[in-house]
């Protein structure tokens, strides 16, 4: 009954303020469609520079993509590398395959030595055929990385609005108000979680469609997981943003917790190669919930994988909020003792 | 009939840190009665007031409101609420804020919407209800707020500086309101730092500095100094520890 009050209220509240309903459905929708254009394309071509060098191995990397601009001698073939008019070049001066790269862009330089090795190699080579466990040869680079952007996007707008939300209901004293009624800590937040919950339902439901049908994003699994994942993820987000609002005093602070508890997730959210990261600070990936997060959403949009293999994530991450939840219905002793 | 008073304080003590802000503080409410909580700002009365009602806790010391001791949710039932900010909703409209509310305080179908009216009506909104509160004056916001904490036909009615920014004849009205109420057998403590509106009050408290410095009727208060006004009898109370 006095949860229900709160959850229409909250959603009333939602409907009133446009603006943030705007923010966060379209915000990360924009962003992503941004980000579709910037790494959704097949890396560009590698233009290469040729000096003396044998015809077929030419026709070779024509055949493989690379744009061929012939020079008769290197220092021509030089000087465009500065103007930045080729990537490098390949020389067979005196028989001698060299190569020259601009070098200032380490995806451009592996690009391109890896295609220009490939084409010189000798045809004789064995050369192995390649398939693919999961993905394929034309999954993008936004393909990657747009599963977990999906995931952080959610995250980051339902932590914000939510945590802001909450430490209004704290400054305004409405917080107060509410705690000098009959209705208990816990009815409070879980009519909180509700709410929110029913409103970023909506939002990731929003968000994966747009993703998947209009962005194009890889989708091998099933699209019903993709939206627990995120679901759950924004439940974890609301009640850390709530937990957190009690230790800031206006939003300002509250938009210091940005850098310290959502840019670090980035971090551990799979964008990177964790395999990578240094041991010294490789174990926060556990406690960060975007970790286990973006590991589902891999898992399923890449993978293709099912319910056996997400569990535990998905385990993790109700923890996660349950964990949040009790500590704020604990936090909110401070105003009522019962 | 019942000889229990409605509330009973004793001896709470309470200090945030090492300011004391409130000392061994004992008094009795009636059944019935206008208690008037008289004293400048910083004095303690909204600490006073919070623990009445059991949002925040004493050091020392008891409160019981209708024999329990506080805070105690089902006395909270009973008890209107009014801060000392106007604690609403601002995106929602009036309507929305009171029906908020009295869903809180468990009241329901018809009798919700009886019971906003009738408050409605007592702090003249009827005609606002379906405004949003933030396109509300501040002493539109003040007689929400009281209408909310009248909602639930609350046997204690706790105000904290209700009457801040309201028009003297709205203030006259709210008044009445409050003598209707008592009529009824509601009890109600008022906060306040105007002198002439403690004057109203059946029993009243001068708190100084965190310590009740004089209970008794308006009258006995007065008489008691010789003074004419309530401002020479607040000095002549609160001016004694500094004599001698």
């Amino acid at each position: 009954m006095r949860i229900k009050a709160i959850i229409i209220r909250i959603l009333k509240q939602f409907y009133r303020d446009k603006r943030t309903v705007a923010m966060m459905i379209i915000a990360p929708i924009f962003v992503l469609t941004l980000l579709n254009f910037i790494f959704g394309s097949t890396a560009s071509s590698p233009k290469v520079g040729v000096v003396q060098t044998p015809e077929q191995i030419t026709a070779k990397l024509k055949e493989n993509d690379v744009e061929i601009y012939p020079y008769r001698t290197v220092s021509q073939a030089k000087k465009d590398i500065a103007d930045k008019k080729i990537d490098g070049y390949l020389s067979f001066e005196n028989k001698i395959p060299a190569m020259l790269l601009e070098g200032s862009d380490p995806a451009v330089t592996k690009a391109t030595i890896t295609l220009i090795k490939d084409s010189i190699a000798a045809e004789s080579t064995l050369k192995p055929t390649i398939e693919f466990l999961y993905g394929s040869e034309d999954m993008s680079q936004f393909d990657a990385i747009g599963p977990v952007l999906l995931g952080f996007f959610a995250f980051f707008f339902v932590f914000l609005v939510g945590g802001v939300a909450f430490l209004r209901e704290r400054t305004s004293g409405t917080l107060e108000r509410l705690l000098s009624s009959p209705i208990r800590r816990w009815e409070i937040v879980i009519g909180y979680v509700i709410g929110f919950g029913i409103f970023t339902m909506v939002q990731s439901i929003i968000i994966v469609l747009y993703s998947v049908y209009v962005l194009d994003l890889i989708q091998i699994g099933s699209i019903l997981y993709v939206i627990l994942i995120t679901l759950l993820l924004s439940l974890t987000a609301l009640t850390l943003g709530m937990l957190l609002s009690s230790y800031a005093k206006n939003e300002l602070q509250m938009f210091q917790f940005i850098p310290i508890i959502v840019v670090p997730q980035v971090f551990f959210s799979g964008l990177f190669n964790l395999d990578a990261i240094s041991s010294t600070v490789s174990w926060l990936s556990a406690i960060t919930p975007l970790y286990y997060a973006g590991d589902a959403l891999k898992n399923v949009m890449i993978r293709g994988l099912g319910i056996e293999d997400i569990y535990i994530p998905l385990i993790l991450l109700s923890s996660f909020s349950l964990v949040f939840i009790l500590c704020n219905i604990l936090s909110l002793k401070s105003y009522r003792k019962i | 009939m019942s000889i229990n008073p409605m509330v009973s304080v004793q001896h709470i003590s309470k200090s945030f840190g090492k300011q004391s802000v409130l000392h061994d503080i004992s008094l009795t409410i009636k059944k019935g009665e206008i208690f008037g909580l008289l004293g400048p700002s910083g004095s303690g009365k909204t600490t006073l007031v919070k623990i009445l009602i059991g949002l925040d806790s004493s050091d020392t010391g008891s409160v019981s409101v209708l024999d329990n001791k506080m805070p105690n949710l089902k006395v909270m039932e009973k008890i209107g609420y009014m801060a000392q900010a106007d604690a609403l909703y601002q995106e929602l409209t009036a309507m929305e804020n009171l029906d908020f509310f009295a869903t809180l305080y468990g009241i329901k179908g018809k009798k919700k919407k009886e019971q906003i009216e009738a408050s409605a009506s007592l702090v003249n909104l009827t005609n606002d209800l379906n405004k949003p509160v933030s396109k509300f004056s501040g002493g539109m916001k003040r007689r929400l707020s009281i209408c909310i904490a009248l909602l639930n036909e609350p046997d204690l009615l706790i105000l904290d500086e209700p009457t801040v920014g309201i028009d003297p004849v709205l203030r006259k009205s709210i008044w009445k309101t409050f003598e209707q109420l008592k009529a009824k057998g509601t009890s109600i403590i008022v906060t306040t730092h105007v002198m002439d509106e403690a004057e109203k009050c059946d029993t009243l408290g001068m708190i100084r500095g965190g310590q009740l410095i004089a209970v008794d009727t308006p009258q006995n208060l007065k008489e008691a100094c010789h003074a004419s006004t309530m401002e020479e009898a607040f000095l002549y109370y609160g001016g004694k520890s500094y004599e001698n």
